[in-house]
């Protein structure tokens, strides 16, 4: 599905990812895992059209997709989810849905689906975003990003800085969407359990290198822990 | 007492003017953060196409209600080029921009005197609008004030319309809070800021219209009053126009009374200080929008 190869990107003339292959399956998950610093976000962003790659190709079924902008990489059914709860503070909930919904045929039908999934934002639909709890916030930018209807989605840490309660809610929503299939998922995550129960695929991130690789799968849980101690 | 009340008039009619020159930089300077010295000059390129639809339109009240539309087109053009050709390339740099578009405006002055000449041209106001209203004891309104503060108003109506209830709208707020969160939403965040351009530029181009109907113009027109206008809006709050728009009647009518009481210097260094002392209380400007986090 998606093809991230020997890619090295960096800021300014500070380089971050040396030369990092990664692959996502179709309808699978593939998730990166590795300590502060390794690169995790980074890879996302430059997969994503944020950052661009000094080197190196990214293909989206087979399609070159390197130099192109975010906003076109959307259009071919990529979906982000960036680190940190972001939404549109100053908009309402609403209004960051429709945003995305907006000259889509199927708008309001992909809006209702995705609170559908997160069923608590209805009742906050009038509310700026800005106001809303981090856990609220996470769940809208979930939802968000489905409107899109995407191929292939791309998940920074949608735990991190979240209570406990809404986390289990956030892993079981995620969870139930790569099993329904037609979605694949490039998933960073420090949470390895949870990583580990999603992912068929796993990476380990190590200072901007993969130094460790694998199949996913609860089995393999010991096996990253292990990379990750080192 | 009366006279109290024909210059608070004349004060809410200067506001007026202001507000339509500070509404196009709401967008383009206090929504984008681009310093655009030039916006002065969509003013001037306003005011003289009302100008010169009067020269091939030989009613003044048609010339002048084909102007609004075809200033806003012209001015809006002339923003949104400006914005691809130069502006565009300095979004990460403020002082460059500002350097760049203050060039832009000494060029675009000097274009308009070999065009028009360097001496003020006057425009024809409709017989509907050179009269007063008289409307109590020593107390009268002119027209044409009156008509500027409508167009202020009905201008606010329709900016306040778009920005909150079209897609168009949510997408310049969008970008403007978060610029690489609205392009991984499938935003195509170049096309919105020119677009920004084309409405905040184009409003100035109304501004010029109606800057026609209370004296004449020229090649600097629009630099008279831009610094007013950025007052208002760093006044108001940033981008916020129920702030723009209590500033600029506030400061009109405070400029307007002064002068009355004292000179038309003294007035503005007295609205200046004041100014500089709401500043200090309050750097952030009369309103804010209040968030649980920046992100």
């Amino acid at each position: 599905m998606l093809e991230i190869d020997d890619i090295r990107v960096g800021y300014d003339r500070s380089p971050v990812l040396h030369g990092v292959t990664v692959a996502v399956p179709k309808d699978g998950v593939a998730a990166v895992l590795g300590h502060n610093g390794a690169g995790k976000s980074t890879l996302l962003r430059a997969a994503m059209g944020l950052l661009k790659t000094a080197k190196g190709t990214v293909r989206l079924d087979g399609e070159d997709i390197t130099r192109l902008a975010p906003h076109q990489r959307v259009a071919r059914g990529m979906a982000y989810v960036p680190q940190g709860q972001q939404a549109f503070p100053h908009l309402t909930t609403a209004e960051n849905l429709q945003l995305v919904a907006d000259g889509r045929a199927d708008g309001k039908e992909a809006i209702a689906e995705a609170l559908d999934l997160f069923p608590a934002l209805r009742d906050l639909s009038g509310r700026r975003a800005g106001l809303l709890s981090g856990g609220q916030r996470q769940q809208l930018a979930i939802a968000r990003a489905l409107i899109t209807r995407p191929r292939l989605l791309l998940l920074d840490e949608p735990t991190e800085g979240i209570q406990p309660s809404v986390v289990a809610e956030i892993e079981e929503t995620i969870l139930g969407l790569t099993r329904r299939g037609g979605l694949s998922v490039l998933l960073v995550e420090q949470h390895v359990g949870f990583a580990m129960r999603a992912a068929q695929r796993y990476y380990v991130l190590e200072a901007g290198r993969v130094t460790s690789s694998g199949e996913g799968g609860a089995e393999a849980e010991q096996t990253v822990r292990a990379a990750l101690s080192v | 007492m009366t006279v109290i009340l024909n210059q608070s008039f004349t004060g809410i009619s200067i506001g007026a003017v202001l507000l339509l020159i500070a509404l196009g930089l709401t967008l383009t300077f206090g929504q984008m953060g681009v310093i655009n010295m030039a916006h002065g000059e969509f003013i001037m390129a306003g005011a003289y196409t009302t100008y010169v639809l009067q020269e091939s339109i030989s009613s003044a009240g048609v010339s002048l209600l084909v102007a609004l539309p075809v200033a806003f087109l012209v001015a809006g053009a002339m923003g949104a080029l400006l914005e691809w050709l130069l502006i565009r390339r300095l979004y990460t740099r403020p002082l460059d921009t500002l350097l760049v578009t203050w060039g832009v405006s000494l060029m675009l002055q000097q274009l308009a005197r070999d065009i028009f000449g360097a001496p003020n041209v006057q425009t024809r106001a409709p017989d509907i609008l050179t009269g007063n209203i008289a409307v109590a004891d020593g107390i009268s309104l002119a027209n044409s004030r009156l008509f500027i503060l409508g167009l202020a108003l009905l201008s606010v109506l329709a900016l306040t319309l778009v920005l909150r209830f079209t897609p168009l709208g949510r997408r310049i707020r969008a970008v403007v809070q978060n610029r690489d969160l609205a392009e991984v939403s499938g935003i195509a965040t170049g096309t919105v800021d020119r677009m920004t351009f084309f409405i905040g530029s184009g409003l100035a181009g109304v501004a010029g219209v109606a800057i026609t109907l209370v004296g004449p113009i020229g090649p600097t027109t629009g630099t008279n009053y831009i610094v007013d206008a950025f007052l208002v809006v760093v006044v108001g709050g940033i981008g916020q126009l129920k702030g723009s728009v209590i500033t600029a009647f506030v400061l009109g009518v405070l400029q307007s009374v002064l002068e009355y009481s004292t000179t038309v210097s003294v007035a503005k260094v007295i609205v200046l200080v004041a100014i500089v002392a709401f500043l200090q209380w309050r750097p952030q400007g009369l309103y804010t929008l209040r968030t649980r986090s920046l992100a």
